[in-house]
C-alpha cells in the first residue's frame, strides 16, 4: 500500500512563457511558418506606407477650394467641404441645428436606458420614446419646427434612419415568424415557412424594385406613398424573414426539457416563449443577428436605385460638382472609415452584449 | 381516502410502437409510490402522462378531480397541481436561483414578488442551499441544481409531485444530499411518484412500489413484499440484476 503526500503547485519551466516564447510558437515555428511571416511582412511593407503617406502624410487638409490642395496625396479639403452632404444631404442648412440636437438627445437616451432607468417598464418607456423624438426632430411640421420632406434627407441621416427602423422593427416581426415557423397550427407554420422562404429567395434589389413598382398598386389612386416609407416596408420585410431565422437557429438551440419544464410550472404558450424560451433563444442568436444588422446598415446603399441619397450615393453626387470634379477617391475612403467606424462598432457591442448575457459562469 | 390519481386502461403509442399498455393504477393522496424498471419500460412516459407532457390514445386519466382531456384551460389546472422534478433538473439558465422558484408562482399563481420571495426562500432553506439564491444555475454542483429543481417544483405548492429518475444524471457523492432532501419531504404526506432505482430510498418511504416492464405493470406491492417475496420471474430477474452489484 502506498499514500501519496499532498504536492504544492510551482511555476512553468522558462522559456515556456513570455513575448519571445510566444513569437517562436507562432510565427516562426517551421519553414513554412518563417516563409509566411516574412511573405505577409513584406505585403505590409508594400501596402501600408503608400497608404499612410496618401490619406495623412502627403495629404491636403487646409484651404477650401481644390487648388488649395498642396500635397501630391488625398485631398481632404473635398471632404471637409462637402461635410454636410456626407452627413445630412440635402437638409435645409439653417434647419441642421436640429440634427445636432438629435445627436445630443442620443446620447441622453443611452444614459438614460444604461443608467437612469431601473424596471423594465421605463427602459421600454425610454427606447419607445427615442424614435418618436428622432422623428419630430429630423421631420419637423410640430411643435413649430419647419417640415422637411423626407426627399431632402440623405447621407449618414438617411443610412442610419434606415439602418435603424429595419433593425428595430425587424427583430420583433421576426421573433413572430419564428415562433409562427416552429408552431403547431399548420397554417400559421406554412404561412410563415412561405414568406420566409419567398424573401429570402429574392434578391434585396429586386424587393427594393417591387416596392417601388408594386407597393404603390396596393393602394388607392392618389395616395403618394412615399419613396423613404416604400424602401423602410421593404426592408423591414426582408429583414424580418432574416432575422426570423437567425431566432430559429436559437430556438433550436434550446434543450426539449426547457420547454417541458415550463410546461410542467403552469406557464402559458406565451409566457412560456416569452419568459423562459426567448431569452435564452436571443442570447444564442446574437451573434447572427448583429451579422445581420452589419450586413443592413451596409445594403442601404441599394436604396440608391430606387432614388434615395445615402451616405454611398453623397460620393457619386458630390464628385460631380464641377468644383470638385475626380474626387471619388478621398469620397469612397471616407465613407469607407464611415461605415467601418459602425460596423466594428456593432461588431464590439455585440461582443460586450454576449458578454453581458453569458450566465454560463463556471 | 380518495384518490387522487386514477388511470384507467391507459394505451399509448410512439408510431406502431405500443409503449404503454391498458395501465391502471390508483393513488390516495398523501400516498409514496416509487416506479422501478429496466429502461425502456415506459415507466417515464407514464409518470409523464399525469402532467400531460406525454399524450396518450386510450384511457382515462383524473388528476385531483379533474379529466384529463385536450383542453388547454384544464392543462394548465393540472399542471399548477403537479410539480415535475426532471433527471436533467431543467433549471431556467438565463435566471438565477431565486428567479427560477419565483417565476411560476409570480406568473402562474398571481402571488406578488415579496410573497413569493418569501417563500422561495423558505423552500430553499429546507433544501439547504439559501446561500447560492443569487448565483445562476450554471454555478452550481449537479446535486445542487437537482435541489434547487425540487425547492422549485415545492414554490408552486403543488399536491402531487413528480420525480423522474432524480438521481440518475448525479454524480455518486451527490446523489445522498437529493435523497436526503426527499426523504424530508415524504414526511409531508404530500403525493409522491417517483421513478427511481434507488432502492433504499424505496424501502425506506414508499408505501407501494410498482414494477413495470415492456411498458406494463407487473407487479405493485409494499416494499417489503416488494423486495423480500417478489412474485413475477421478470422482478426476480431484474432484483437480482441491481442487487449483485
Amino acid at each position: 500500500m502506498a499514500v501519496y503526500e499532498e504536492k504544492s503547485a510551482r511555476p512553468a519551466p522558462i522559456n515556456t512563457n513570455g513575448a519571445i516564447y510566444w513569437l517562436k510558437e507562432n510565427l516562426f515555428a517551421t519553414p513554412l511558418d518563417i516563409a509566411i511571416t516574412f511573405l505577409i511582412l513584406f505585403v505590409l511593407f508594400q501596402v501600408v506606407p503608400p497608404f499612410l503617406n496618401w490619406t495623412i502624410f502627403d495629404a491636403s487638409f487646409l484651404g477650401s477650394t481644390k487648388a488649395d490642395a498642396t500635397g501630391s496625396g488625398a485631398n481632404w479639403i473635398f471632404v471637409k467641404d462637402k461635410i454636410s452632404m456626407f452627413m445630412y444631404g440635402f437638409y435645409p442648412q439653417d434647419q441642421l441645428f436640429r440634427l445636432q440636437i438629435l445627436v445630443g438627445v442620443t446620447l441622453v437616451e443611452i444614459v438614460l436606458f444604461k443608467y437612469i432607468a431601473k424596471t423594465i417598464k421605463q427602459k421600454i418607456f425610454v427606447f419607445v420614446l427615442y424614435p418618436i423624438v428622432a422623428f419630430i426632430l429630423i421631420k419637423g411640421g410640430m411643435f413649430g419646427l419647419v417640415e422637411v420632406p423626407t426627399n431632402k434627407w440623405g447621407g449618414l441621416l438617411l443610412t442610419l434612419v434606415i439602418s435603424f427602423v429595419g433593425i428595430v422593427l425587424s427583430i420583433p416581426i421576426g421573433i413572430i415568424l419564428a415562433f409562427g415557423r416552429q408552431s403547431n397550427l399548420p397554417v400559421i407554420k406554412n404561412l410563415s415557412v412561405v414568406y420566409i422562404e419567398f424573401i429570402r429567395g429574392v434578391p434585396l434589389i429586386t424587393m427594393l424594385f417591387m416596392g417601388s413598382v408594386l407597393l404603390p398598386l396596393f393602394f388607392q389612386e392618389g395616395v403618394e406613398l412615399n419613396k423613404l416609407l416604400r424602401a423602410l416596408i421593404v426592408i423591414t420585410m426582408v429583414e424580418s424573414a432574416f432575422v426570423s431565422e437567425a431566432i430559429r437557429g436559437g430556438l433550436q438551440a434550446i434543450p426539449k426539457g426547457q420547454y417541458e419544464a415550463a410546461d410542467s410550472l403552469g406557464l402559458s404558450y406565451w409566457q412560456k416563449m416569452i419568459l423562459v424560451i426567448l431569452p435564452q433563444a436571443l442570447k444564442v442568436a446574437i451573434p447572427n443577428l448583429v451579422g445581420i444588422s452589419i450586413e443592413l446598415f451596409k445594403d442601404t446603399s441599394l436604396v440608391m436605385i430606387i432614388g434615395l441619397f445615402d451616405l454611398l450615393s453623397m460620393v457619386h453626387l458630390t464628385s460631380n460638382d464641377s468644383h470638385w470634379l475626380g474626387m471619388e477617391t478621398e469620397g469612397y475612403v471616407f465613407v469607407t472609415f464611415i461605415y467601418l467606424i459602425f460596423c466594428y462598432g456593432m461588431s464590439r457591442y455585440s461582443m460586450i452584449l454576449e458578454k453581458r448575457f453569458n450566465t454560463d459562469h463556471r | 381516502m380518495e384518490n387522487i390519481i386514477q388511470i384507467k386502461n391507459l394505451n399509448k403509442w410512439y408510431g406502431d410502437f405500443h409503449v404503454l399498455k391498458d395501465i391502471n393504477l390508483e393513488v390516495k393522496k398523501g400516498e409514496i409510490i416509487v416506479i422501478c424498471g429496466p429502461s425502456g419500460s415506459g415507466k417515464s412516459t407514464m409518470t409523464r402522462c399525469i402532467n400531460y407532457l406525454e399524450t396518450f390514445q386510450e384511457g382515462e386519466l383524473v388528476v385531483d378531480g379533474i379529466a384529463l382531456e385536450d383542453d388547454v384551460k384544464k392543462i394548465r389546472d393540472i399542471r399548477s397541481k403537479v410539480a415535475m422534478v426532471f433527471q436533467h433538473f431543467e433549471l431556467f439558465p438565463h435566471l438565477s436561483i431565486l428567479d427560477n422558484l419565483i417565476l411560476a408562482p409570480m406568473h402562474v399563481h398571481q402571488i406578488p414578488k415579496h410573497e413569493a420571495v418569501e417563500t422561495a426562500m423558505k423552500y430553499l432553506k429546507r433544501v439547504n442551499i439559501a446561500d447560492q439564491a443569487n448565483k445562476y444555475p450554471n454555478q452550481l454542483s449537479g446535486g445542487q441544481k437537482q435541489r434547487v429543481a425540487i425547492a422549485r417544483a415545492l414554490c408552486a405548492n403543488p399536491t402531487i409531485m413528480l420525480f423522474d429518475e432524480p438521481t440518475s444524471a448525479l454524480d455518486p457523492e451527490m446523489i445522498n444530499e437529493v435523497l436526503d432532501v426527499m426523504v424530508d419531504l415524504s414526511k409531508e404526506h404530500k403525493t409522491m411518484i417517483c421513478v427511481t432505482h434507488e432502492m433504499g430510498f424505496a424501502k425506506r418511504v414508499a408505501d407501494r412500489v410498482i414494477f413495470m416492464a415492456d411498458g406494463q405493470i407487473v407487479e405493485e406491492n409494499t416494499p417489503d413484499e416488494f423486495f423480500n417475496n417478489p412474485q413475477s420471474d421478470r422482478l426476480k430477474q431484474f432484483l437480482e440484476q441491481i442487487i449483485t452489484h
